[in-house]
């Protein structure tokens, strides 16, 4: 690296030789080692602790046009004490909602060291000037947001426009204040595994918190050679600046068993110092129900039923 | 000119509306009863039986929200297809040994009656069994035949085909959905069956067909949270006890395995049908 990280974004020529300067990503060889992660076979006491592990990282997520105060309220209920018949099932590491929800949602969770998420930044499509943006984030930070959940703005990106991409993120990480900034990067949209690269380190120099693979809104979601990605541009950012960033790949993981493929593909990749709620969250709403039948069905010796657990 | 190469059928399991392997990877001979060697069918896991289970859970809405009119058709379809493969099914039961040419196909001709006769059962059995009850107040007061669900099938020991549709038939019908544990010894017509019920409109998932081992798998079946009720008709006595204290756990609907030898050939009755209907009454205000 011959620019320090500082002056790469001091204007669009520099920014752009940079991430174009990055490696280019053997697309196969990524689908490979995924797929060769993925069947790992965790089972019995290890599946017991990652079954838990993911359970503390799920940030449970709700973004319909239909959300009610009273369902986001039913979901933090859920977010605190998951399997209301078992008192050792963890709580999860967040609940995600759209900005005019999110004080409902504090006010549901105080005291129970669930956080609280809002997406923010136009989502899911990211198509606003950027004082609407700014000012989207402020209002969900003021409402008590503890992270933002941003979108970049694809076109900018796929046009070549880098630094409008990283001023926009630059900006929202400063009207977050202390609020932690992850920001989604849509990879269903970005077309390659060298524009996830790019887009991974872009919005680490901004000053993201976190890296975000999807919205949920677009096909296809979190995969697992994108996640593979995200989690060598995280190691080799850290190992490059000194600064710690996490991963957080969301929506189209609806098993226990994608899960543990995830954390397989942390531990592997980015390391166990990922392995953490602070470092690695999965974006998910179905998932969570799955990975309590798993649990009771390590714990009862029988297969669970949906019947059994909330809807959400 | 070269001897043209046979092809060998595979058997394999029946789950969704398609056909995989074992998800264990195992299988095992297929015998005659004379213990000649006839095929190698897939030996169904725990696991084979959960994803059979999610099937017929996710196929549930849709089969038991069609109209009776429409399972009817589809059972007779069912029966026309199977009329169709009459020399397959015949030549799978006399290979198996015990029976001849003429009495397997007396059993195959019998299989396709009692698919028609249970067709035209779609639309009925609401009139046999629902009722108008007379009520003290001013209400319109009705019960009606629902389904139950998810229903597990121990399939006969014996009639490797008769009594496998015997007992498939009468569950779905009424728009139940089932997971069924073929004749251990015979399971190669349950397969052919499976290739029947695949072209016949039947939605994928509703019927779904497991071999291998009884004693390996109902426990599990009887066990699922998700199974609304049980059919112990091809279990022995020891098995049938195990599955049944399994059932409780969630209240499932239990069939006990039949006493003595069952005559497949006798007119079934409606107990079949009506063992996995829940009965739903509703109240509706007169005169308002």
């Amino acid at each position: 690296m011959t620019t320090p990280l500082a002056e790469v974004a001091s204007s669009t020529s520099t920014l752009r030789a940079f991430l174009h300067g990055l490696p280019g990503v053997d697309r196969v060889g990524a689908d490979a080692r995924a797929a060769m992660l993925g069947t790992r076979s965790i089972k019995t006491t290890a599946k017991k602790q990652a079954i838990d592990m993911a359970i503390g990282m799920v940030d449970l997520t709700t973004l319909e046009g239909a959300d009610t105060p009273g369902k986001v309220r039913a979901m933090c209920a859920k977010a605190v004490r998951p399997d209301p018949s078992d008192p050792t099932v963890p709580r999860v590491a967040a609940v995600c909602v759209y900005p005019d929800l999110v004080a409902t949602a504090v006010e549901a969770l105080r005291g129970s060291g669930v956080k609280v998420a809002s997406v923010a930044t136009s989502f899911p499509s990211g198509r606003s000037s950027l004082d609407v943006k700014v000012a989207e984030t402020r209002l969900a930070v003021a409402a008590g947001a503890a992270e933002i959940d941003m979108v970049i703005d694809r076109g900018a990106f796929l046009a070549g426009d880098y630094l409008k991409v990283y001023e926009e993120i630059a900006a929202t990480k400063e009207a977050c204040g202390d609020s932690h900034l992850k920001v989604i990067l849509e990879t269903g949209e970005l077309a390659t595994y060298d524009n996830v690269r790019r887009a991974s380190w872009l919005a680490m120099i901004a000053g993201a918190d976190f890296i975000k693979t999807s919205t949920g809104k677009v096909s296809p979601a979190a995969t697992l050679p994108v996640t593979l990605v995200m989690l060598e541009a995280v190691r080799d950012f850290l190992a490059a600046t000194g600064r710690k960033v996490g991963v957080k790949p969301a929506g189209g993981i609806r098993t226990t068993k994608d899960a543990i493929k995830y954390l397989v593909l942390v531990n592997e990749t980015a390391g166990p110092d990922w392995l953490h709620p602070d470092w690695f969250r999965l974006g998910a709403s179905s998932l969570l129900n799955d990975l309590l039948m798993q649990r009771q069905k390590m714990a009862t010796g029988r297969y669970a039923g949906p019947d059994y657990f909330t809807l959400d | 000119m070269s001897e043209r190469l046979a092809v060998r059928k595979t058997y394999k399991l029946f789950i969704g509306g398609a056909f995989p392997r074992s998800e264990s990877g195992r299988s095992y001979v297929v015998t005659s009863s004379k213990g000649d060697f006839l095929a190698n069918a897939a030996r169904a896991s725990r696991k084979d039986a959960r994803d059979a289970v999610a099937a017929a859970r996710k196929a549930f809405p849709g089969w038991s929200g069609a109209t009776a009119y429409n399972r009817g058709q589809i059972l007779y379809r069912i029966a026309e297809m199977l009329e169709g493969r009459r020399a397959q099914f015949v030549a799978e039961i006399t290979a198996f040994g015990g029976v001849g040419a003429k009495q397997a196909g007396d059993m195959v001709d019998a299989t396709v009656d009692r698919l028609v006769w249970y067709a035209g059962w779609s639309d009925k059995i609401g009139a046999v069994v629902g009722s108008a009850n007379p009520v003290a107040g001013p209400y319109f007061n009705l019960s009606s035949p629902e389904p139950t669900g998810v229903v597990a099938v121990v399939a006969p020991q014996e009639g490797p085909l008769l009594g496998l549709v015997s007992v498939i038939a009468p569950v779905i019908v009424t728009g139940n959905t089932c997971v069924v544990i073929a004749c251990e010894r015979a399971p190669l017509p349950a397969i052919t069956l499976a290739e029947v019920l695949a072209t016949s409109d039947l939605p994928g998932g509703v019927v779904n067909i497991l071999t291998g081992s009884p004693a390996e798998i109902a426990p599990w079946l009887a066990g699922h949270m998700d199974v609304n009720a049980v059919d112990l008709t091809g279990a022995d006595p020891e098995l049938a006890v195990t599955c049944e204290e399994l059932a409780a756990e969630n209240l499932k609907r239990v069939l006990r395995p039949p006493a003595g030898p069952v005559n497949w050939l006798a007119d079934p009755g409606l107990e079949r049908m009506t063992a996995f209907l829940e009965t739903k009454t509703v109240w509706h205000p007169i005169g308002v």
